[in-house]
């Protein structure tokens, strides 16, 4: 009865008596969501294009983040410091096409998993040598100034990421939808040999996806990398995206956005009405528990393609 | 028989092809030529290697013997999107639509090689990449008007049913306003009435754009309709080439047919 209790009712007692508090603590899972839909969305982008499971997207956040602040430290003026790192994104989608993926064309997907493995490693490796490995502060001028409305607590930055966000899916849905070769993109997601046929180069399809991947790494590498310094730990979130992705579906942009903002949300509000019945830090596995939860019941995910069996 | 329209020089030569599969011979020393303007039939029994030649011209699979001449160059091999830019276009056996986008989307992916911009202009959406998508667009809805699909412009095409996918696919290849169009069985599983229009969309299209065609087909009586010039491949093994009634009258086909199920 006492184990119901601290279970089933006491936690929503706790929700309806502090409405704002409940409200606050909404906001700040949302924002954490945001960011994993942002690792998500790397993954989904180059999951649906090429078929390969990309392990290294969290380690291109952090190599983003990383070249960015390195590219500042050296007295290069923010504007151009973005750009900077941004070409150093395509760069890398170029190179990545050229040794990586075009010799293993036609292999096994598990091939290619393993190959981004070792990408990863590079990457992380690659990114502290050059930059070093200590925590840097990352300041791109962002407002940070907190403020209320109605009660709520509210904070420019993360008002701001939402926003920023919310644009990079926007444009990104325009892209994908209303450009030619947007549609190329979608037509090499769906069909490979029939995009072929019909004349679409796949190799650059690849190294545009790689670098859209690319810029939307770096956007998530500068928001997480505003907030909590840029760290060898940036690379890790993209675990967290895993469970995002299972919650999606593997295929969907939308699935990304809202797998991402359901996880954010949903740990905060665990941790902090759940959290004592199980002694804390439930925010480090509630994901992973969703997750298993999904993959028992709709392994397809929120929105990705039905799984029906060719027979 | 369209005996009026004038047959051209040899557009498309292959000269002893050969292709395994690990043991399997799919093809061996074929060799035939594809004039401007025909309409060539290729036929044989199941496995005989008919879609490996398909697939050998437009570059998916390499040959391990022979040379392809496709307008005056010769090759040892094609590769696809190389063999599009040429203006080879093909359709499938097994359909290979975009399944998850519109008609009208995947009739445009048809265009493709003809997109000018650059990628960047593309991607931007901006000034002559609009103007340009706005004449592709003029082009593919003539194609719609053309092939009578104008109803499922907008339908996602794994919904439609089996034989307007073909002709959805048929509409893809002839957006790329090819020279040489490859048909991997374009009437296989369609009823009688299908099979008629398609048999019309075909002869209308080596009509009025004078598109040289190579179709497979497993129906006789559609092949000698609509072809001017037939090959008969068995195992692999080119058995016969010449007119319809020539075909029909050889006995090495006949043998090859006899006691061989076909559909
Ligand atoms: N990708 C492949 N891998 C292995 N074997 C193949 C492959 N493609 C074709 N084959 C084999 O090559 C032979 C010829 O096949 P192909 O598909 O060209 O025949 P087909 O004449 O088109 O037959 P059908 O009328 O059944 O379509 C068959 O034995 C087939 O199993
Ligand atoms: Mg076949």
């Amino acid at each position: 009865m006492d184990l119901m209790n601290i279970l089933f009712i006491a936690p929503f007692l706790d929700m309806a008596d502090a409405p704002v508090f409940l409200a606050e603590v909404v906001i700040s899972g949302v924002l954490t969501g945001v960011m994993y839909s942002l690792v998500a969305l790397g993954f989904v982008l180059i999951f649906k294009a090429s078929g390969v499971f990309n392990f290294a997207q969290g380690a291109m956040v952090l190599f983003a983040a990383l070249t960015l602040v390195g590219l500042m430290e050296r007295g290069v003026p923010v504007w151009l410091a973005l750009i900077g790192t941004a070409a150093v994104m395509v760069a890398l989608a170029f190179v990545i096409e050229r040794v990586m993926l075009r010799p293993l064309i036609n292999q096994e997907g598990i091939i290619l998993f393993m190959a981004t493995i070792g990408l990863d490693f590079l990457l992380q490796g690659v990114g502290q040598i050059a930059w070093g490995s200590n925590v840097k502060v990352l300041n791109v001028g962002i407002p940070n100034k907190s403020f209320e409305v109605g009660g709520i607590l509210l904070n420019e930055f993360d008002l701001f990421a939402a926003l920023i966000a919310a644009v990079l899916v926007g444009v990104l849905a325009v892209f994908f939808q209303k450009t030619a070769i947007g549609r190329a993109l979608r037509a090499v997601a769906d069909d490979h040999q029939a995009a072929l046929a019909v004349g679409i180069p796949l190799t650059t399809i690849w190294v545009i996806v790689w670098s859209v991947a690319g810029i939307v790494a770096l956007v998530a590498g500068i928001m997480w990398g505003a907030k909590s310094g840029v760290q060898f730990s940036l690379s890790l979130i993209a675990l967290k995206s895993l469970p995002v992705l299972i919650l999606g579906g593997f295929t969907s942009i939308p699935g990304a956005i809202i797998g991402g903002l359901i996880i954010g949300v949903g740990e905060k509000i665990a941790e902090i009405y759940w959290g004592p019945a199980f002694g804390g830090a439930i925010e480090g596995w509630f994901a992973y528990m969703l997750a298993l939860v999904f993959l028992l019941f709709r392994p397809q995910g929120l929105f990705g393609e039905r799984i029906i069996e060719r027979v | 028989m369209n005996n009026a329209r004038d047959i051209g020089d040899v557009l498309l030569k292959v000269e002893d092809i050969s292709l395994s599969f690990g043991g399997v011979q799919a093809l061996t020393d074929v060799t035939f030529e594809v004039r401007a303007r025909e309409v060539l039939g290729i036929i044989g029994p199941n496995g005989a290697g008919k879609s490996s030649m398909l697939n050998v011209i437009n570059g998916f699979y390499h040959p391990d013997k022979g040379r392809i001449t496709y307008k005056g160059t010769t090759r040892t091999k094609m590769r696809p999107h190389e063999a599009a830019r040429q203006g080879i276009a093909r359709t499938f056996q097994n359909i290979a639509l975009f399944k998850g986008m519109s008609t009208l989307d995947n009739i445009m992916t048809g265009r493709n090689t003809m997109m000018h911009r650059n990628f960047l202009w593309q991607a931007l959406y901006l000034g002559p990449a609009r103007t340009e998508e706005l004449e592709h667009r003029r082009a593919v809805e003539r194609i719609i008007d053309f092939l009578e699909i104008e109803a499922i412009r907008k339908t996602p095409v794994g919904r439609l049913p089996y034989g307007l996918q073909k002709r959805v696919e048929l509409g893809r290849a002839l957006a790329a306003e090819p020279e040489l169009l490859l048909l991997d069985e374009p009437m296989a599983g369609m009823n009688l009435e299908e099979k008629e229009d398609m048999c019309r969309f075909i002869l209308d299209v080596n009509d009025e754009f004078g598109t040289t065609i190579a179709l497979i087909e497993h129906d006789m009586a559609v092949v000698m309709d609509i072809c001017d010039r037939v090959v008969v491949l068995d195992y692999g093994r080119k058995i016969a080439d010449g007119s319809p009634d020539a075909v029909r009258t050889n006995q090495d086909v006949i043998d090859a047919y006899l006691g061989v199920s076909h559909d």
